[in-house]
């Protein structure tokens, strides 16, 4: 392993035209050092520091506002997070990456039209459950366990 | 440049825009990177170090549930060398156990008390509050440079 290998995420936006193989294919005219895998949300690039910054500068050009790049602690395929050694179910941290994922196009209109005139509203707060509707749930919830 | 802390530590789209608009982001997966490569260390869960109970005993105290701890640990080394913070509320992934929502009120008010410039806002929805949330954390990192510049 090399001292400074660093991993980082290239996640696109639902609304880019890009489609995951094209960045790899562009990461592979690129040839630096950094090794790319192909996943349906974007890439795993990981390499030297230097090699994967160089990769992602030009992955970006692709479409600056729909390609959004994060670290990754982990390198691609290891064993703790693989999904094909683990025996199945989300990979940790897939939860976030979905949330995110649903809000990256509106993140990307943002970008795009950033010195637009906005208006926006207060938005409402969020109310809490009471607590009646709360035992409600419960009982329904209990009725139909004994039930079903 | 200036190392922001984000919170939520591990979302996508903030370590992107701050690292976009020039900064440097300071997010839990390099935390976790230096955990699993360096040496003497095995591997998660058995990877706590004689000296990540000490940070975490800095800010909760010894009866509070070793899970608010351990993740205060993680987060130790990002809030100590935070120079400013971007946080963001409604974080509907970072919902979870007791663990998890203390963590979550007791790293925000250790940010609030730090002497640092801070930015809080909520996740957008729509279009409209994701254009204003992204011109907030723009205006915020152009504002940071142009305080690290009279500093400098």
């Amino acid at each position: 392993m090399v001292s400074d290998e660093t991993t980082k995420m290239v996640v696109l936006a639902e609304s880019s035209p890009i489609l995951p193989s094209e960045l790899a294919l562009r990461a592979y005219e690129l040839s630096t050092d950094a090794v790319v895998k192909e996943t349906c949300y974007g890439l795993i690039v990981t390499g030297s520091e230097k090699s994967v910054d160089e990769t992602i500068k030009e992955l970006r050009k692709l479409d600056p506002s729909g390609i959004f790049v994060k670290d990754r602690g982990f390198p691609p395929g290891d064993s703790r997070r693989c999904r094909a050694v683990r025996g199945g179910g989300p990979r940790p941290g897939f939860h976030q990456l979905e949330r995110e994922s649903n809000i990256l196009p509106n993140i990307s209109y943002g970008l795009e039209n950033i010195e637009e005139p906005s208006d926006v509203k207060g938005r409402e707060k969020r109310k809490k459950l009471t607590i009646d509707r709360f035992i409600e749930i419960i009982e329904e919830q209990s009725k139909e366990d004994v039930n079903g | 440049m200036v190392k922001i802390l984000v919170y939520p530590s591990n979302s996508l789209i903030l370590a992107d825009l701050v690292a976009r608009f020039g900064h440097e982001p300071l997010t839990m997966m390099r935390v976790i990177r230096r955990k699993i490569k360096e040496v003497g260390i095995d591997s998660p869960p058995i990877n706590v170090t004689p000296e990540d109970p000490k940070r975490g005993l800095k800010y909760a105290a010894v009866d509070v549930p070793s899970g608010v701890r351990g993740r205060m640990a993680l987060l130790d080394p990002l809030i100590e060398e935070a120079e400013a913070a971007i946080i963001v509320h409604e974080a509907d992934y970072s919902f979870g156990c007791m663990g998890c929502a203390r963590t979550n009120e007791l790293a925000k008010y250790v940010i609030r008390n730090k002497d640092i410039p801070r930015l809080e806002l909520v996740y957008p929805t729509n279009d409209d509050e994701a254009r204003e949330f992204v011109r907030k954390i723009r205006d915020f990192c152009k504002s940071l440079t142009s305080t690290a510049e009279v500093t400098a």
